[in-house]
């Protein structure tokens, strides 16, 4: 038996790791910024102009269509960039670059590498959603905006960007990396479809089929949430059905993202 | 609690402990580790010699916390790696075969963020990479991302990382596996320096001589087991009166010589060797001084005056004796009946 044993981790040793986990993932995407803009606001971007814009202009939409797109492309935003985030880089740490053994072998518990990753990936969730609404004012003119609906719009963005996390979490432990294209066609097109950013759920009605789809998505959630913050006068979800929903699927996907990442992280 | 033959020498403080450990993979037969027990006093070097999938990797896995023991018991400096593996992580380092730095900063920021995820101070992290950077003749390089290095830099490297926390237990798989030789003596005297700072390192090799030249002690395992440990000479002296007795005369002679060495005490067999000639093509074997490899059972010393007696009585004189002696390899071809590649 040992006679020098070390004495126990300290909490704010593994803290300090989890911060400097953190200030590393903050700093590699501050000195690449433009790249992070590229990444997030392009989609976004495209649809606004095209939907929002291009569209009105040549008369074939109705009137008031670009204040209805503009709360469903911020939780498209939310979604998308957490869930891109986490996945991508997460696929790779595991399947080639092995850069995350570094960061499990820190004298942090493995969970903690983890919930660093939610958390950035909820910061840069939050990050690009803000950058969308410059961008939304500069090509609309102007943005749908209620400091009444205020509180429902944040807790709508974070409850989105957890719902991104907690996929991106699940895919990236889930999926291989020779099948990383895949995450593309099988999950981010219908995902991004089906999440009622271009339309109302209440609208779809008349395509019953379709609206019993679009409700299994967690996105349809955010993005009736934030009508309900932003344009109210537009028949939506309620938002305690949303934050409800949303709150359930945060909690189901961590749980199963959690231990899909504890089953890669540890044999 | 650990059988005393598989103890160094220096007991005190335990850099390393590994008690009758086993791990078994859900959905298979076969224990993958098999209960495996050794330990590591402080600034030795370990070797963990063996085939692939004999378990070294699982081993060291379960003593770096990333594979959890089915049972047994590992410890890292008294800490046990599956109740505490956090504060296991503090006092260990490992340098895998294959690069895993972070491409995304350069190779000074790798090794900055490495110390900073170990709770090292910001001005004293610095200090610690820039010091590693220049012993390990990195620093005109600090600021290139680890993509544009080949796999010995990449090695170079992760030691130099692996060394800013200052762990007490450096584990390094395959360490100079693909390195150029200049590059292998480079990474050879890294590694003495640090057996002589006290740091604790657990080689995992299938390279018999990297193990013979760096390792104190050398563990052989096979099929999750561990066959034998004991340091290199010891290992090879317990094959002992197995080595080889190589014999050049003056000139070519035919069969019989052979058949007489043959029949002599304390040989085993005996093979003829015929040099291909500098074209390629193997010249008459007649033209060609006699050549033979004496595989001995016995001492080769008391072998060389009855060999040059036998070669007297057909006319022959002893003009060359090497001695072959036993490897590592021997050893291990000699405990599993197979080689090692």
């Amino acid at each position: 038996m040992s006679a020098i044993a070390a004495p126990p981790v300290a909490r704010a040793t593994q803290w300090h790791a989890f911060r400097m986990v953190l200030y590393r993932d903050l700093y590699v995407t501050w000195r690449e910024f433009p790249a992070f803009l590229a990444q997030v606001i392009l989609q976004p971007l495209f649809l606004l102009f095209v939907f929002g814009k291009v569209l009105g202009s040549l008369g074939y939409k109705q009137h008031g269509y670009a204040n209805l797109l503009f709360p469903g492309l911020l939780a498209l935003t939310a979604v998308i960039t957490a869930m891109q985030t986490l996945a991508f880089p997460l696929v790779a740490e595991f399947g080639w670059t092995k850069e995350i053994e570094d960061r499990l072998l820190a004298p942090m518990p493995t969970s903690f590498v983890a919930a660093e990753k939610v958390l950035f990936a909820l910061l840069r969730s939050l990050v690009a959603t803000l950058i969308m609404i410059p961008v939304g004012i500069l090509i609309l003119g102007s943005i749908p905006w209620r400091w009444a609906g205020f509180p429902l719009f944040v807790a709508g963005l974070v409850l989105g960007a957890l719902v991104g996390a907690g996929f991106g979490l699940l895919l990236g432990t889930l999926v291989q990396p020779q099948r990383i294209n895949l995450l593309f066609s099988l999950v981010f097109t219908p995902l991004l479809f089906t999440g009622c950013s271009q339309y109302p759920w209440p609208s779809l009605s008349s395509l019953r089929w379709f609206q019993v789809v679009t409700a299994a998505n967690p996105m349809t959630y955010v993005s009736e949430a934030l009508r309900g913050a932003l344009v109210p006068e537009v028949p939506h979800i309620q938002p305690w059905i949303c934050l409800l929903v949303l709150g359930f699927a945060v909690n189901v996907l961590m749980w199963v993202g959690l231990r899909g990442f504890y089953r890669r992280a540890i044999d | 609690m650990v059988p005393g033959d598989l103890l160094p020498e220096d007991t005190a403080g335990l850099a390393v402990e590994v008690v009758d450990v086993v791990k078994r993979y859900p959905k298979t037969a076969v224990n993958a580790v098999d209960g495996v027990s050794f330990a590591a006093a402080p600034g030795e070097v370990f070797g963990l010699l063996g085939p692939n999938g004999a378990g070294k990797t699982t081993t060291v896995g379960m003593l770096t916390t990333r594979v959890r023991p089915t049972a047994g018991t590992a410890r890292i400096g008294g800490v046990d790696v599956a109740r505490d593996p956090v504060r296991a992580r503090q006092q260990l380092a490992v340098v895998p075969q294959r690069s895993n730095l972070d491409r995304s900063i350069s190779i000074r920021d790798n090794l900055i963020f490495h110390a900073a995820y170990h709770g090292v101070p910001a001005r004293e992290r610095e200090r610690r990479a820039d010091e590693q950077l220049e012993q390990f003749g990195l620093l005109d390089r600090a600021r290139d991302k680890p993509d544009f290095f080949s796999g010995g830099q990449a090695q170079r490297v992760m030691i130099a990382r692996a060394l800013t926390h200052a762990p007490r237990v450096l584990f390094l798989d395959e360490p100079t596996t693909g390195l150029d030789p200049a590059a292998r003596l480079f990474v050879w005297d890294r590694l003495r320096e640090l057996r002589d700072s006290k740091v604790t390192l657990i080689l995992t090799t299938h390279d018999m001589d990297e193990a013979a030249l760096l390792a104190d002690r050398v563990g052989i395992m096979d099929h999750g087991r561990l066959l034998a440990l004991d340091t290199p000479d010891a290992l090879i002296g317990s094959l002992r009166g197995e080595g080889t007795l190589e014999l050049t005369a003056d000139r070519s002679a035919d069969g019989t010589v052979v058949e007489a060495l043959a029949t002599l005490d304390g040989i085993d067999r005996v093979e003829a060797i015929h040099p291909a000639a500098a074209n390629g093509a193997p010249d008459a074997p007649d033209s060609q001084p006699l050549r033979v490899r004496l595989y001995l059972k016995g001492d080769a010393a008391l072998l060389v005056a009855p060999v040059a007696a036998i070669l007297a009585e057909h006319g022959l004189a002893l003009q060359d004796v090497k001695l072959g002696t036993s490897t590592l390899e021997d050893v291990f071809i000699h405990l599993t009946g197979r080689t090692l590649r």
